[in-house]
């Protein structure tokens, strides 16, 4: 076993960047004040969360710091809209979401199903893009939200959120546009202004701040219901004594984010297509589960056809290689991903289907590292896998 | 992170005797692909004593150390002391396995039991099912058509492993683990076991005239049975209702079920018996 650690598993959480620890250590004991106290020794964690506020409102490119909120995590900024926007819209009983999002957003969804909303679930093509001709016709006047991701966790495929918001308003300007953009954050630049949303939602975690914090961006024309009531903070949006230390690393990583953006567009994609690339050329049972559909530059997701995904994870494991896998057996689910089953990834490969995700401390020996030893950890698992006359057959047509 | 002994780790880092026997006496079958495991597994036999044995899986982790390790408590013993070996003896042999990987366990015998079915004697298996307390008629009847899981497969995961819930019924043979519809045919299955009659008190529902049964059975249609297959992108439409005869039409969506419409139509027959009427038969029409 290898002592070194290989992290290619940046879409499930991230390493905190040195830059926010650093910010967020003087919030813990020396400014610890509560920022709504009167005194003078609270000015500091006041300001704090006024700089912090602005920062993300950058990040977002909001029109005004009074539209970002602060909350604990992804899941709580997806429900504090969701949630929100069906509160403030009680009359209206439809919602429109897709096949493929977090479950996070799913599982609510299905729980407002059995209080009675009737939610339409959009599909995705076999390479993970929204069906905008179906997402079109299924918006209604009743239709109070439709809530769609920016770009998938699985997958990385990015969804065309200033379409959409065009499609949303002009069959119904009333119908309100949530994106949960967990997975674009920090990734590719955000604009809510161009990209006409209603309400945003992001995570610490997923961009280098720590577990812990996320936010939620909702529009001056959006008017939601609070999810915890009871102070005034966050406007009387979200009530709770501001979490100082982690939102001032939120803040601080959204500045870190942006002198990264580049980097990501450039660097991470290089490598992320190193990667890519050296499996598909050295490995002939693997196949890009996303095709050429536009993507966030870290991710890529491979389907190894014939072999099983924990396995793969497991030897991947022993070499201090972090990815992760679709398949039903990591999960303790019995049923493969829903978002590759939406694709239609061909059984032989959906559940062989590992997702590799990168970020800036990503480097180059890694890579090369990763691209050395996957095809022996292949070899092997095909080896013992009982299909080997239709292994053999995609090696023939491989070869062609 | 799965909590894997020793023992399953080694066994899936090194598996021992992978592979094919081109002239094996004996060849069992487990799983599928669909499924997300399979297992083959190739045995030698001469006089009555296993003497060499190989299988190829697909599968996780524990699939993999089942498989390696059950070839090694083969080799060399007699096709008697082989029959008797159970999923139990694998995962006990492994040190446990994690309870939601049960069921790779059970395949491992059950591609055991597969391969020995072709090699002994149709009377002696009948016996030895008969000790087992099958009953025949219904052994081969699948339960969970989502990952073809027969009534006599649960029937024995409950009898070695003293299984008492659904739940685990799921971990050890993965029945009821995808679309779910057939959970309540295996709680039956479990009653059925432990000699419990849980509809015992069916007869003392109220008789219900023709029109109050009518409309019983569209507010259940709607407000129950339809919810619930909208949720996998399926839906029900009732379009009449003759006697105890209810006609539907049916759109059944539930991914990686190979006969997702026949569970759909069980599962449909099955509430609405339970909620208005055991002699309710529900046919579908196009």
């Amino acid at each position: 076993m290898s002592n070194k650690l290989i992290y290619l598993d940046n879409n499930a959480t991230t390493r905190v960047d040195d830059r926010v620890y650093e910010a967020m250590l003087p919030y813990f004991k020396e400014e610890y004040a509560n920022p709504s106290s009167m005194y003078q020794f609270a000015t500091t964690a006041s300001r704090a969360l006024k700089d912090a506020r602005e920062q993300v409102r950058e990040f977002f490119n909001a029109k005004s710091e009074k539209e970002i909120i602060f909350t604990s995590c992804g899941s709580e900024s997806a429900n504090t809209a969701i949630r929100g926007v069906l509160g403030m819209n009680k009359n209206k009983k439809h919602i429109i979401t897709s096949k493929v999002e977090h479950p996070c957003v799913l599982n609510l969804y299905q729980t407002l199903e059995k209080q009675g909303y009737k939610v339409d679930y959009i599909g995705v093509n076999s390479v993970g893009e929204l069906d905008l001709e179906q997402l079109s016709e299924a918006i209604n006047d009743d239709t109070a939200l439709v809530s769609i991701m920016y770009a998938n966790n699985e997958t990385g495929v990015i969804n065309p959120i200033a379409k959409i918001s065009d499609i949303i308003k002009s069959k119904n300007p009333n119908t309100k546009f949530f994106v949960d953009a967990v997975q674009v954050a920090g990734k590719i630049p955000i604009d809510v202004q161009e990209c006409g949303v209603d309400l945003m939602g992001v995570s610490g975690h997923k961009f280098h701040a720590p577990k812990g914090v996320g936010a939620l961006y909702v529009n001056s024309k959006t008017i939601i219901t609070p999810l915890i009531i009871g102070g005034h903070q966050e406007r009387g949006k979200r009530a709770g004594t501001e979490n100082v230390p982690y939102i001032v690393g939120l803040g601080k990583a959204c500045d870190v984010a942006r002198d990264f953006m580049k980097y990501e567009a450039t660097e991470v994609k290089r490598l992320r297509d190193k990667l890519e690339n050296g499996i598909l050329k050295n490995v002939y049972n693997a196949r890009l589960n996303t095709g050429l559909a536009n993507r966030v530059p870290n991710t890529t997701n491979i389907g190894f056809e014939y072999i099983e995904g924990e396995l793969i994870l497991l030897h991947l494991s022993d070499l201090g290689i972090c990815a992760s896998s679709g398949s039903a057996c990591t999960s303790g689910s019995l049923e493969p991903s829903h978002v590759l089953r939406a694709m239609n990834v061909p059984f032989t490969a959906i559940h062989g289907s590992i997702r590799f995700s990168l970020s800036k401390y990503t480097t180059e020996s890694e890579i090369d590292y990763v691209n050395s030893v996957l095809p022996g950890i292949i070899e092997k698992i095909r080896n013992i896998s009982p299909y080997q006359e239709e292994l053999a057959e995609l090696k023939r047509r491989k070869s062609l | 992170m799965w909590e894997y002994s020793e023992k399953v780790m080694d066994h899936y880092r090194n598996p021992r005797n992978v592979g094919k026997i081109d002239d094996a006496d004996a060849v069992g079958i487990a799983g599928s692909l669909t499924c997300g495991d399979q297992l083959k597994i190739y045995l030698k036999i001469k006089d009555g004593i296993v003497t060499d044995a190989k299988f190829q899986t697909f599968g996780c982790g524990s699939a993999v150390a089942s498989s390696s390790i059950l070839t090694e408590m083969i080799i060399g013993k007699s096709v008697d002391e082989v029959r008797k070996i159970t999923n139990k003896d694998i995962v006990d042999e492994l040190g446990g396995l994690p309870p939601e990987k049960m069921h790779c366990s059970v395949m491992g015998y059950e591609a055991l039991e597969d391969a020995l079915k072709g090699y002994v004697d149709k009377d002696e298996l009948d016996e030895a099912f008969d000790a087992l307390g099958g009953e025949k008629e219904h052994s081969d009847k699948i339960v969970c058509t989502c990952f073809g899981v027969t009534e006599n497969q649960i029937w024995e995961a409950i009898k070695v492993n003293n299984l008492k819930t659904v739940e685990e019924v799921t971990n050890y043979t993965k029945a009821g683990g995808a679309c779910g519809k057939c959970k309540g045919l295996i709680q039956d299955i479990i009653d059925t076991y432990y000699h419990k009659e849980k509809h015992a008190e069916k007869e003392e529902k109220p008789s219900l005239s023709p029109a109050q049964k009518i409309l019983k059975i569209n507010s259940i249609i709607e407000n129950q049975i339809s919810p619930e297959l909208q949720k996998d992108g399926g839906d029900i439409t009732l379009v009449d209702i003759d006697g105890d005869k209810v006609y539907v039409r049916l759109r059944g969506r539930c991914s990686g079920c190979k006969n997702s419409m026949l569970t759909l139509k069980s599962f449909v027959e099955t509430s609405l018996k339970e909620a208005v009427d055991s002699n309710i038969e529900v046919v579908e029409v196009n």
